[in-house]
């Protein structure tokens, strides 16, 4: 055999490797949705949509849970963004690599990686207990803002760096300050990337369950939420709770839930590129 | 760049919003609801109890969180929650704890619950067991030792033994290796645990050589898939031989030591404050047996009930179980009676 065809067998079986691993991922993905859309469509209806949860599983809905999830998700972003952008403009375009900035750098790295439960367990000491918010929306919403900050700050910083250094230099040498460079040229040539990592981070936000639930979050709640300090329940811990219980007609819940979830997830996701495709319309 | 602007506005609409609520939540839980947390075992009951009192003329709004038994009292003990589920007694720690926030409570058995130990259905030869054999299987000196069917009875076969048991954090857990290996909390840990006794039924339905503890409601909703095992305490004096759990064994007291009591601690403060506690209260113990029979628990009996609703009206606080070796011998009748 030849170098060349060697090479090109190579490619080939690269390529074939490559095709077969997505294929397995997909049919996992289709099986799965498959699965939970033929357990759970006989109980989507307006009824589920709209009732209180319930110990009779015919009756039982989620509305309580999908307006607590909402609620939790807007306080989540509402704190994650800003605080994540904030920090990122900082890091990429102020901080400089200065030894501090390498510690913050690499803390926040490791922070990304902690499991959920410990900032359930941190939400619980200072949001719940010495902030005094109890086991309220706020709360709720401050834990998983917690949970998305390092994803928003990591990813934010990546889509800066995208931005190329001649529009900040022509903007200095037109006599723009700094801030105003980075107002009105870096972070919105930024925008696309920096609403990515956002649909990342909501995203793992939106299914969390173990932080919630250890910040006291409900299970049967008979209200929704009135304002950031009532307390809740969200999707996720409904879905749990069904599929805990031994009668099988939960399990049928559950599957309903679950594509709720899932639908909340993906349109979520949809405004976010129809956003991110705007945005980057507009500069083009 | 407007979403921007919104965007970073957003922080101090939230901290405007909590700086107003910082009052209410001073007392954790706004006045008028009802907060229970506890026990995952008893949230079925609570959560249908508080479904149906929510229907009720005037009712307090009603929250039911799970935590678990043991997260269930921290909470209660800070005087967070009105009302703590609890799958097993209130331990000597948890009262401790109560005690110094000087928080009373008043302890409701409200039903039973069996736990059932079960293998699976192509298992031909495990038909009971002793709680001597139990103890020997998850005793935490049995960890990578006994780990053969052949090492627990002769004669059964020399094949590795798969176990499914509760996760650590479970009220079930504690009260298993206690009833079995007599120390709450001490067990083998080499067996696949799980919170959720579903996951159980699984395990134990596609494994030839499992054998599993569960809750009997379990069981009951998947009696196809499971082999459901006798357990024999060797003590006479409350049925010979092995006893096969079912609802009215679990009542009647001969299914020993696998049936519990499951409680709710109500506090005693709220109690005596709160008119709308007692009126909850009242209909938690008036609708107890019909909702427990509903969600798979077995229920007092009437004699029993009689005696909780006693409790109830004369407000007696503290723990009947206090004296741990002397009343794990007792019924819950001779329990109740004892203190009244």
């Amino acid at each position: 055999m030849t170098s060349a065809s060697r090479r090109i067998a190579g490619d080939r079986l690269l390529q074939t490797m490559s095709i077969l691993v997505l294929t397995l991922s997909l049919v996992a993905l289709t099986a799965l949705l498959y699965d939970v859309w033929s357990d759970g469509w006989r109980r989507l209806d307006w009824q589920f949509l709209t009732s209180m949860p319930s110990g009779r599983a015919h009756l039982a809905g989620i509305y309580p849970a999908l307006l607590g999830s909402l609620y939790v998700l807007l306080v989540t972003a509402g704190l994650a963004l800003p605080l994540g952008i904030g920090a990122a403009v900082y890091l990429e375009e102020y901080g400089g690599g200065g030894r501090l900035a390498r510690l913050i750098e690499i803390n926040i790295a490791n922070l990304a990686g902690v499991p959920s439960i410990i900032y359930g367990l941190l939400g619980l000491g200072i949001f719940v207990r010495v902030f005094g918010w109890g086991p309220s929306v706020l709360s709720g919403g401050a834990t998983l803002g917690l949970l998305a900050l390092p994803v928003v700050i990591l990813s934010t910083r990546e889509a800066l760096r995208t931005v190329p250094m001649s529009a900040r230099e022509g903007s200095y040498a037109l006599g723009a300050t700094k801030w105003q460079t980075i107002w009105h040229q870096v972070l919105p040539g930024a925008l696309p990337g920096i609403l990515t990592g956002l649909i990342l981070a909501m995203s793992r936000a939106i299914g969390e369950t173990a932080p919630l639930i250890t910040i006291g979050a409900l299970a049967y709640i008979d209200f929704t939420p009135s304002g950031v300090m009532s307390p809740f329940t969200v999707l996720p811990i409904q879905i749990y709770n069904w599929i805990s219980k031994p009668q099988a007609a939960f399990a049928e819940n559950a599957a309903a839930g679950i594509i709720v979830l899932l639908v909340l997830l993906l349109s979520m996701n949809a405004v976010a590129i129809v956003l991110r495709d705007r945005f980057q319309k507009a500069r083009a | 760049m407007r979403l921007l602007s919104v965007a970073l506005l957003l922080p101090a609409v939230v901290a405007a919003a909590c700086g107003g609520g910082n009052e209410q939540a001073s007392s954790s839980t706004p006045a008028a609801v009802i907060a229970i947390d506890g026990s995952s075992t008893v949230y079925p009951i609570s959560e249908a109890i508080a479904e149906d009192f929510g229907k009720t003329d005037g009712a307090a709004p009603v929250t039911v969180a799970f935590t678990g038994t043991g997260g269930g009292f921290k909470k209660f003990c800070r005087g967070e929650t009105v009302v703590s589920d609890a799958s097993r007694p209130i331990s000597a720690s948890e009262l401790e704890a109560c005690g110094q926030a000087s928080i009373g409570f008043v302890e409701l058995p409200v039903a039973y619950d069996g736990l059932a130990v079960v293998v699976n259905p192509k298992n031909t030869w495990a038909t009971s067991m002793t709680v001597a054999e139990l103890k020997k299987l998850w005793a935490p000196e049995a960890q990578g030792k006994v780990m053969q069917w052949s090492q627990i009875r002769a004669g059964w076969p020399d094949k590795n033994i798969n176990l499914y048991g509760a996760g650590t954090d479970s009220g079930t857990f504690d009260y298993f290796t206690e009833a079995t290996v007599g120390t709450a909390k001490k067990s083998r840990g080499d067996y696949t645990s799980s919170e959720n006794d579903n996951v159980l039924v699984q395990g134990v339905s596609g494994d030839e050589y499992a054998l599993g503890y569960m809750g009997l409601a379990y069981y009951e909703e998947n009696r196809g898939r499971l082999t459901l095992l006798g357990i024999d305490d060797e003590n006479p004096a409350n049925g010979a031989g092995p006893i096969q759990p079912s609802f009215d064994v679990v009542r009647n007291g001969t299914y020993r030591p696998l049936s519990r009591p499951l409680f709710i601690y109500l506090s005693i403060n709220a109690l005596a404050a709160r008119p709308e506690v007692q009126k909850f209260a009242d209909f938690y113990l008036n609708n107890a047996a019909a909702i427990s029979k509903e969600v798979g628990y077995v229920s007092l009996t009437d004699a029993e009930l009689a005696l909780v609703k006693a409790r109830l009206a004369a407000r007696t606080t503290g723990t009947m179980f206090a004296d741990h070796a002397a009343q794990s011998q007792k019924s819950l009748t001779e329990l109740l009676q004892g203190r009244q």
